[in-house]
């Protein structure tokens, strides 16, 4: 992982590391990943910057969503560190863990709205947990971020009778309800039509840009990648680490290994994809 | 047909006539096997894919670059070419059987996994119950009154008539054996007896179980196939609070309702058999019914299915909850919780009958 190079998002200079340390919002430190106790990742160490679009980027079932996953808390670090504003994920009193979860929102694959709410219920959850407002504030809020993601006036609506696109979205305001400075999104193009792909990636740059979110994207569809990234990591199943970071059209022009260049190219032939 | 023939070091199949099969291959992978092989066609009729499959297998043991195709049809030269692609997986080697003792002391360990895994659920209703005593459990009041309705008002219909045949069978058998004796009076006493004392709370357990139990199971374990539950987890809301709360407390609450309906539908099953097919007065019938009616059997059989409500709603929702993440699961979640909820019920009926002997009820 050593000679992973860290490039600029405009590609011309490279980041300072103790810069990019300092303002970074999670930094993970020798991390080993897996479940039931087999490794599937191990020493992973990257930094994302606040206010970033972070891709975590690799093949079919080299371990990304058990990255996501245990960034999210969902499942146990083996081994390393995951420092999230400052604070020991891993190691936190279940009140530090609460206070990230608060802070953190999460898209699913799948939406993972409740079924039995209604769009508005599913959104007004994390409020009606967490906040004090009024049944009336919180209305006027869920309103606000159905409106956000394109979903004004479906506020009654359940998830089954809406299209994958649309629940995708309700699922994006709900994790939005809280203003979390983190948004973790697991592979949100999966399953939608290449227009409804677009528009979710158009949302995620408007959301970064307009409320300086932190978002943080497991993908492995290449049109998503190189319109919203400024960072990524390359997760490679074969040495089961980091193979590469940077901006993946750098990645793209300077490809650091054989497995990147065949990703970003979706496995063009090689004539300088090695270093 | 298959001819093979060997040259300089190389194996030449000559394929002929009618591939298909039951074309006869004369030849075996070890015979291949890191050979040099070459395909030759010569006057080949037809060809199907269940052939090039016969070949494929015969085949596996030659490295792709060591076979050369001579005049054979081209879509099973390509056929062929695609299948090669995909890299040669040796054969797992099959794990050798494990000593008997080693065999029963993994089936022990994985029992006390699970033993441990219920206990740490059953651990996490009751915290999470002691939460709702001081009002500081999350659940939404509208998924209770939801699921209240679920498995009261909407199971009454299938209590009752249960309760009512069973009552009616009750009443048949023991009316058959006591008139032998002109006793058929007391089926009225046996049907009030049986029907309060534990008939009407096990026949209600055994419908929740099917109904209530499998529904939960199901429901919380396509929760867990959809990410719902993980979308709980991150969102810092404790899934006992959330999920199983609400359905332990509707079953709470339904199965006493429920009981009071089957024992009163299972004594009026009793009374249909004996006025209108052994001739029993009604007055009389109701006279031996309230004879025997006793308020400690009733409270006995209410006792049992509250036992019954909490076994079934915590079997439903641990199944829902471990459940994995795909549709299979679901369905072994669905049926675990059924087989589970009645194994336990009826453990926990002979439990309580031992006890409720000693204490002299």
């Amino acid at each position: 992982m050593d000679d992973c190079d860290d490039r600029h998002t405009d590609g011309h200079l490279l980041l300072d590391r103790d810069m990019m340390k300092q303002n970074a919002i999670i930094r993970v430190e020798n991390l080993n990943i897996g479940y039931d106790g087999k490794v599937i990742m191990k020493n992973l160490s990257f930094d994302i910057p606040k206010g970033d679009i972070f891709i975590i980027m690799g093949g079919s079932g080299c371990g990304k969503s058990t990255l996501l996953r245990t960034l999210t808390g969902l499942i146990p670090a083996q081994a390393g560190r995951i420092l999230i504003r400052d604070t020991d994920f891993i190691n936190a009193c279940s009140k530090d863990k609460l206070d990230i979860m608060k802070h953190s929102g999460i898209l699913y694959q799948s939406g993972a709205l409740f079924s039995s709410m209604t769009l508005a219920e599913n959104v007004a959850l994390p409020l009606q947990q967490y906040t004090s407002y009024s049944r009336d504030r919180i209305s006027q809020i869920v309103s606000f971020k159905l409106a956000l993601v394109g979903l004004c006036g479906y506020e009654d609506y359940y998830p089954s009778e809406i299209s994958g696109g649309m629940r995708k979205r309700a699922g994006l305001a709900r994790a939005l309800a809280l203003d979390p400075e983190i948004v973790y999104f697991d592979e949100p193009s999966a399953g939608l039509d290449p227009v409804s792909s677009k528009n979710l990636d158009d949302l995620i740059l408007e959301i970064n840009k307009t409320l300086g979110t932190t978002i943080i994207v497991v993908t492995h569809e290449l049109a998503s990648i190189f319109t919203i990234a400024k960072n990524s990591i390359f997760l490679d199943k074969t040495i089961r680490t980091i193979s590469a970071k940077g901006n993946p059209r750098e990645l793209l022009k300077n490809p650091p290994n054989q497995q990147v260049y065949e990703f970003l190219t979706r496995g063009e032939p090689n004539e300088k994809g090695t270093k | 047909m298959i001819e093979v023939q060997t040259k300089d070091h190389h194996l030449i199949c000559i394929l002929e006539g009618v591939l298909d099969a039951t074309t006869p291959l004369e030849v075996s992978v070890d015979q291949l096997r890191n050979k040099k092989v070459q395909l030759v066609g010569r006057n080949i009729e037809s060809w199907n894919t269940d052939f090039v499959v016969t070949l494929f297998n015969v085949l596996q043991g030659v490295p792709k670059e060591h076979i050369t195709y001579s005049q054979i049809p081209q879509g099973m030269e390509q056929l062929l070419r695609l299948a090669f692609q995909s890299p040669y997986k040796e054969q797992e080697v099959t794990q050798p059987k494990l000593p008997f003792l080693e065999r029963v002391g993994d089936a022990g360990l994985c029992f006390c996994r699970c033993v441990k895994k219920g206990c740490l659920f059953i651990h996490a209703c009751l915290v999470s119950w002691g939460r709702q005593l001081v009002g500081k459990a999350v659940y939404r009041r509208k998924d209770f009154w939801m699921v209240l309705a679920d498995c009261g008002p909407k199971s009454i219909l299938i209590v009752s008539l249960i309760s009512f045949m069973v009552g009616l069978i009750l009443a048949f058998v023991g009316a058959l054996q006591l008139k032998t004796f002109g006793a058929q009076i007391y089926v009225a006493s046996l049907v009030t007896i049986g029907m309060t004392r534990i008939m009407g709370a096990i026949m209600t357990g055994v419908i929740m179980a099917g109904r209530t139990g499998a529904s939960y199971a199901a429901t919380i374990g396509t929760m867990q196939v959809n990410e719902e539950l993980d979308a709980l987890q991150t969102m810092g809301i404790s899934r006992t609070d959330f999920l199983v709360l609400p359905r332990m407390n509707a079953l709470l609450l339904s199965m006493p309702i429920l009981i009071l309906l089957a024992d009163f539908l299972g004594i009026l099953g009793g009374c249909f058999v004996c006025v209108l097919f052994w001739e029993v007065p009604l007055s009389e019938y109701i006279r031996y019914t309230i004879n025997s009616f006793h308020i400690t059997h009733f409270l006995v059989g209410v006792f049992h299915g509250v036992v019954f409500g909490l076994i079934i709603a915590l079997c439903g929702c641990y199944f829902g909850v471990h459940c994995g993440r795909n549709a299979d699961s679901v369905g072994a979640a669905t049926t675990n919780a059924v087989v589970y909820s009645i194994v336990w019920m009826i453990v926990m009926t002979g439990i309580l009958t031992v006890i409720c002997s000693w204490i002299g009820i």
